[in-house]
């Protein structure tokens, strides 16, 4: 699973051709992992400003707005990928264009055989 | 086992463990079990060979027996453990019939199954601490406990480490092959600074308390020959090989008798290991003259330069430091800027030297003892002892090692008695 989070100041701080492209580029990578068959799933997430986090403490939910934690990089979306590696997985985070301005983390599915 | 018939054992053991685990590891796939197998292996071996003889192709038979005690224990588990568990194995036993062909697989890829596990573990998706672990219990061959007592962490931590990385190798996926040719350059200098950091462990554990941290060094020069038996003609991999080779040629001469540190400038030269300096620089020669310089093969140019001088005083100083700039100018840090500037006082003067600290000093990137005891000594040639002195103490104030501080104090001292020379 790749999980992209974005760091909107480094985001706000690109050339605006940049900028504008951006939904672009990110078709773009979608469609050739689509084409290669490595694609699985992914989605872009609204912003943390619409986020609400939930918690059960003593069997009452407890309910906050906005994230579970401040931090200047948010996640912003996902791909989850088919890749035989983790040097493939690297190769491919290092292609969304948010590891440019923000980070991508990787890490594996939980296989319920592993556990 | 009577003693020259174990001796026999031993170095068996010794010299075929590294190859038949990494041949291994390839065939099974799996870290663990193929040290537990090998490991099965050799007490077999170490209980039948006495009896029977030892078989005409030791390697050939003792990857025969762990290979197939490790099929066995996979059969095992497959039926204890869910059908998931069963692909799996079903998976690895593929794997492993594919290469049936023993004696063949051992023979034609054991050098390729090496190289393939020297860039596992030293995958940069692994810490630091647990590269450099790995690649001595599988590369190096050393025990867990050895290299705990090596890196002075208690033994269940070393073991914890190893295990974590072993964990994440298996669960992330992380290969188990050659990288692609625009991987490679960056893959290598990841090998070469887990290579380079175990060499510096042991060349730097100078207390002389721990010989088994000096034994590091050597460690880190087999594990340098033999990237450079895996990987011929790579020079930054020669130009580590060599910087190695000839920083280790001094290690008889940079202590006194009180495990005192000597500086370059007043070692006794025949003390080096002359045959190692030859070596190091005729390889560091090869390496430059393949046209791709890179930071291990100028810092092993500067060493040998250092090395084959016949005095201190007569080392070629305008050469050195051309070759900092260089080296400053392809790997930038404020410690190559620092040796350049002591390279630049025995050029030009010590003036101009000190010109150079003072302008690091003012942009505050060093904050080791380095840069205020390499200022003290420059002020000390200048015969400017007050200035000399508050810069020792600067400097003793950030030094921890204790040969270092041992050091420092000598000098702070000999400068009080320069002085009262020069006033008597």
């Amino acid at each position: 699973m790749l999980l992209i989070y974005g760091d909107p100041e480094k985001f706000a701080a690109l050339p605006a051709d940049v900028r504008d492209n951006w939904h672009g580029e990110y078709m773009e990578f979608t469609q050739t992992i689509a084409k290669s068959g490595e694609l699985v799933a992914g989605d872009a997430l609204q912003g943390i400003d619409t986020a609400t986090t939930v918690s059960v403490e003593g069997g009452a939910t407890l309910t906050t707005d906005g994230p579970f934690a401040e931090t200047k990089e948010t996640l912003g979306g996902f791909y989850i990928v088919d890749v035989p590696d983790l040097d493939r997985a690297l190769v491919l985070a290092a292609q969304i264009p948010d590891a440019r301005s923000g980070k991508v983390e990787v890490r594996p599915v939980l296989d319920v055989g592993d556990m | 086992m009577a003693s020259p018939e174990r001796e026999r054992f031993e170095q068996l053991v010794r010299a075929s463990s590294g190859r038949l685990l990494a041949a291994l590891i390839a065939n099974l796939g799996d870290i663990d079990l193929a040290q537990d197998s090998l490991a099965d292996a050799f007490l077999a071996a170490a209980q039948r060979w006495p009896r029977d003889g030892y078989p005409d192709d030791p390697d050939a038979w003792l990857y025969t027996v762990a290979r197939r005690r490790a099929l066995d224990h996979i059969r095992r588990e497959s039926t204890r453990a869910g059908r998931e568990q069963a692909t799996l194995a079903i998976d690895a036993e593929v794997r492993a019939d594919r290469r049936v062909e023993t004696e063949d697989t051992l023979r034609s890829g054991v050098e390729d199954h090496r190289l393939r596990l020297v860039f596992t573990c030293c995958h940069p998706a692994l810490p630091l601490d647990a590269r450099v672990a790995l690649t001595l219990r599988t590369l190096g061959g050393l025990t867990t406990g050895e290299i705990a007592r090596a890196f002075l962490v208690p033994e269940t931590t070393m073991a914890q480490r190893l295990t974590r990385a072993k964990r994440k190798i298996r669960v992330a996926g992380i290969p188990y092959r050659i990288p692609t040719a625009t991987e490679l350059p960056e893959r290598i200098a990841a090998v070469l600074q887990v290579v380079y950091l175990i060499f510096n462990e042991g060349y730097l554990a100078s207390d002389g308390d721990s010989p088994i941290r000096r034994d590091l060094a050597d460690e880190a020069i087999r594990l340098g020959r033999l990237l450079q038996e895996l990987m011929p003609g790579a020079p930054e991999v020669e130009g580590l090989l060599a910087l190695m080779l000839l920083h280790h040629s001094r290690r008889d001469a940079r202590f006194d008798g009180d495990g005192d540190l000597i500086p370059l400038e007043r070692q006794d030269r025949a003390r080096w290991h002359h045959a190692e300096i030859a070596e190091g620089a005729a390889l560091v020669e090869q390496a430059l003259r393949r046209g791709a310089p890179g930071p291990f093969q100028l810092q092993a140019a500067i060493a040998a330069l250092s090395a084959t001088a016949p005095t201190f005083a007569e080392t070629d100083w305008p050469q050195m430091v051309l070759l900092y700039t260089e080296l400053h100018r392809r790997s930038p840090s404020p410690v190559v800027e620092l040796n350049r500037a002591v390279a630049v006082a025995y050029a030009r003067g010590p003036d101009a030297g000190l010109m150079l600290l003072d302008e690091l000093d003012r942009r505050g990137v060093l904050t080791t003892h380095l840069l205020p005891a390499a200022r003290a000594e420059l002020l000390a040639r200048l015969s400017r002892a007050e200035e000399a002195r508050d810069a020792y103490d600067a400097a003793l104030q950030l030094a921890t090692q204790p040969a270092e501080r041992r050091f420092l104090e000598h000098r702070r001292a000999a400068l009080d008695g320069d002085q009262l020379q020069g006033r008597s």
